[in-house]
């Protein structure tokens, strides 16, 4: 195990490293810049500010100079746009408001979806499993967006039964996590009903059955441990992107998340925080990756980590 | 639920406090609000954006403020004296100014701050602003301090709107010793965001809400009669801001989609006000065919500008005849520029038939009749729903001429570089202005101006600008502003489309709100209707 996890940790930091640099100069490579403005700013005010944030310096300098940051003091430079906020705050801050919401939200997704998704497989074919699967198909069509809107004018305006404007009182996380949730749980239940159906189907529960095995007893310690593999693939990307937040939801229900800041740097040409919410997002994403191959082991001790 | 939610609301926004009462209202012990979005910076010399400057308006005072009628009158200046040549401005400041956390203000305050926001190290977009003072141009303005209540500037020729510009943010004052112990990051914690206005920051949490509590330290304290607390509610979608003001979550919001506006325009809550600016289309001048101004007043003719407000803009935008718009004063304050100038064409809808007609005349003169030999020509937007629309209603109008356009969207910053760059042939374009002056919609048009999109260059028209910006004769400045705008008008350098409005929804139960032509919100005497 300690030598995966080494293995996985040089990986990553060369994978990391890979994002890093192609992210640097895809950014420099699209037009646009970070003081443009419908009023133009006057050409030594641009220069003045260029020249602070050490644009004026050829893209490879920049490169160098902002590695050295980063390797040195993780450092992750100033944004450009939020004037005198340093990218690490600005993480620092507001991934715990997305995390928090995210990780509600797919404790939520795999409460409901996990078991939604058995039961649909041990009725096969019947009303329950065929209701619980069209569900899940509409959840999987339906994009968070619409989702949040419509629960934000039903709830929030017509009914007025819960708030839709931050995330203040417990009250305030139930739109915002049903909008998360809807999609994974919907997908958990799918994945979850065709695994488990797999699982049903093999030997061992069969000689499980034969030695007498309680049909509880079989279907929690044999089928849902191994049916619930492929959920455990798909839980480590979902975690990353859900915790890193969505920019929609948060949005629509005024979050003061992480999300709006992966579109709002682009749009902005705020280089500093697109490096910074990038390379965070990709860090986060293997060490979830990680922990899912750990997890891999734990659930099923007949794979080997290499 | 319901219950306990209209409880909540209740205690959020409408808790009365027991003091200060009218016979006719409340005031307010906490007011939620929306004006925009996360601001970029509340640095009353680095902000450019109408929100940012609603922020800084609650924390900061200049020497003089607008008032409900948008007429600037004394705030941190108790009086002003003018010289007989009107080149020389005399403050006197009020007793007993102070800064939010106790210090004494004085005029020497203004005098760093004034000369803080043209120093390149600051790099304020607003630093022109400045240029009507003398010492501008090498880079220590003539503005002195000859004791703590006194100050004395100096201007380069007269400037009627000088008083109006001392209640613009870029000339509010901020505090040296703050700005200097933490340059970049001053503004974003409360302790340091020291202001000398009637509102002091008390919280803030970025993308969530920023809260203002009454400054009791501001000259003028005993007489704000507003909200205790502010909340500004930092929001950007408009469907959200929406929902939000018809819970009454917020009672005012300064945003709502577009599509709404119908649904929502004979209810007593929705507001719309003038705001000093013109949505317009740039040609690129240096493209050919647009080359020939014939070309250019062609296409501008064909417009029907009436279809535009009502069918796509539907706020009750004005249908514009020229450039500058309507709201700004001219030599006789009782006039409008606009009302002196006129219209360089008819843009009612009545009229549209026969603009047409000579549209095509223009066309066969310049040796395209009917548009032929003329190419497609591309047409750049920034992506937006209502800009796509215009395009749109643009592509069937002209196609009535003959000339045929394709639609080209761009994200926005894209849009702006390729815009500046000169990289297009015909762009939406819009203009906001800065302070009630014509020169601040034609200053943009000289050559080689940073925000002269269409690369448009006549020296004529750059002397007359350079006599404005140096003439003492308040008749003299407007009678040459007019002839630059005839200039543009002549050549056809833009096609109008129509003078921008500013729409709001203000709850009903308020009173005591304003806002100003620049579309600046003012909540400090807001109250709660009895």
């Amino acid at each position: 195990m300690g030598g995966y996890i080494i293995k996985r940790v040089a990986s990553a930091i060369v994978t990391i490293f890979a994002v890093a640099t192609i992210t640097f100069f895809l950014m420099f490579l699209v037009p646009g810049g970070p003081f443009l403005a419908e009023k133009a700013p006057s050409p030594q005010t641009l220069e003045a500010l260029e020249k602070k944030y050490g644009l004026d310096q050829p893209v490879t300098v920049q490169y160098i100079n902002y590695m050295k940051r980063l390797v040195l003091k993780l450092d992750l430079g100033t944004s450009l746009k939020k004037r005198g906020q340093e990218v690490n705050d600005i993480i620092r801050v507001r991934f715990p408001v997305s995390a928090k919401l995210g990780g509600i939200a797919v404790l939520t997704a795999v409460c409901l979806g996990i078991p939604l998704g058995s039961i649909a497989a041990l009725n096969r074919e019947k009303w329950l499993d065929r209701t619980i699967m069209a569900i899940a198909t509409v959840g999987n069509a339906i994009p968070s967006f619409v989702v949040a809107t419509v629960l934000m004018y039903v709830c929030g305006v017509v009914l007025r039964i819960l708030p839709t404007l931050g995330l203040t009182s417990p009250a305030h996380y139930v739109l915002p996590v049903i909008s998360l949730s809807f999609y994974p749980t919907a997908y958990i239940a799918r994945l979850t009903r065709t695994s488990m159906l797999d699982v049903l189907g093999q030997d061992y529960m069969r000689t499980a059955k034969a030695k007498g095995l309680s049909r509880f007893k079989s279907l929690f310690k044999h089928a849902l441990r191994n049916a619930v593999l492929p959920v455990v693939t798909y839980l480590g990307p979902l975690l990353a992107f859900i915790m890193t937040g969505n920019f929609v939801v948060e949005r629509i229900f005024t979050i003061p998340g992480l999300g709006s800041e992966f579109i709002s740097s682009i749009t902005d040409r705020d280089y500093p925080l697109i490096m910074g919410t990038t390379i965070f997002l990709a860090t986060l994403l293997i060490v979830l990756n990680v922990i899912v191959d750990i997890a891999y082991k734990i659930i099923d001790p007949r794979i080997k980590l290499k | 639920m319901k219950k306990i939610a209209i409880l909540l609301a209740a205690v959020m926004l409408f808790g009365i406090a027991a003091s200060g009462c009218t016979p006719q209202t409340k005031s307010i012990s906490e007011l939620a609000v929306h004006v925009g979005s996360e601001p970029d910076i509340i640095d009353p010399a680095l902000n450019s954006a109408v929100d940012g400057a609603t922020l800084i308006v609650h924390a900061f005072e200049g020497l003089y403020t607008l008032d409900k009628d948008g007429v600037p009158v004394p705030g941190q200046a108790e009086s002003c004296t003018i010289s007989d040549d009107g080149l020389t401005y005399t403050f006197k400041l009020r007793d007993g100014l102070k800064w939010s956390d106790g210090k004494e203000l004085t005029a020497e305050d203004f005098v760093y701050s004034w000369n803080r926001a043209i120093d390149p190290e600051t790099a304020a977009d607003y630093e022109y602003m400045f240029e009507s003072i003398a010492g501008y141009e090498e880079g220590k303005l003539e503005v002195s301090a000859p004791d703590s209540k006194t100050l004395v500037v100096k201007l380069k020729a007269i400037t009627p709107y000088f008083l109006e510009l001392c209640a613009f943010p870029t000339f509010y004052p901020v505090r040296k010793d703050i700005v200097e112990a933490n340059p970049d990051t001053w503004t974003l914690d409360p302790k340091t965001y020291i202001g000398n206005g009637p509102y002091m920051l008390e919280e803030w949490v970025h993308d969530s809400h920023m809260i203002y509590k009454k400054n009791p330290n501001y000259w003028n304290a005993s007489k704000i009669t507003g909200p205790d607390r502010i909340k500004f509610v930092l929001m950007d979608d408009s469907n959200a801001i929406l929902a939000a003001f018809e819970n009454e979550e917020i009672l005012f919001a300064d945003d709502m989609p577009n599509d709404e506006i119908n649904a929502w325009k004979d209810r007593p809550e929705f507001n719309i006000e003038g705001q000093l600016g013109t949505y317009y289309i740039s040609f690129n001048v240096k493209k050919p065919y647009l080359d020939n101004p014939k070309v250019r007043q062609a296409l501008t003719l064909a417009v029907d500008r009436d279809y535009i407000c009502v069918n796509i803009g539907q706020a009750g935008q004005q249908p514009a005849g020229a450039f500058v718009p309507i709201g700004l004063s001219d030599a006789d304050p009782t006039k409008e520029f606009r009302e002196v100038g006129g219209d360089y064409y008819d843009p009612s809808k009545e009229a549209y038939e026969k603009n047409l007609e000579k549209a095509k005349q223009l066309l066969a003169e310049a040796g395209y009749p009917n548009g032929e030999g003329l190419p497609t020509f591309e047409y750049l937007y920034n992506e937006s729903t209502g800009h796509q629309m215009i395009g749109e209603a643009l592509q069937d109008m002209w196609k009535k001429i003959g000339v045929n356009i394709t639609l080209v969207s761009q994200e926005w910053n894209t849009f702006l570089n390729t815009r500046k760059n000169g990289e297009y042939e015909i762009a939406r374009n819009g203009w906001l202005g800065d302070y009630n002056d014509p020169i601040s919609f034609l200053d943009m048009w000289i050559t080689g101006s940073g925000n002269n999109d269409a690369q448009w260059s006549n020296p004529k028209y750059d002397e007359i600008i350079r006599k404005v910006k140096s003439s003492s004769d308040r008749e003299e400045r407007m009678k040459l502003m007019h002839q630059a705008e005839d200039i543009l008008f002549e050549e056809w350098v833009l096609c109008p489309i129509y003078y921008y409005v500013d729409i709001y929804l203000k709850s009903e139960k308020l009173d005591g709100f304003y806002s100003s032509p620049l579309g600046y919100k003012y909540f400090m005497y807001t109250t709660l209707k009895d």
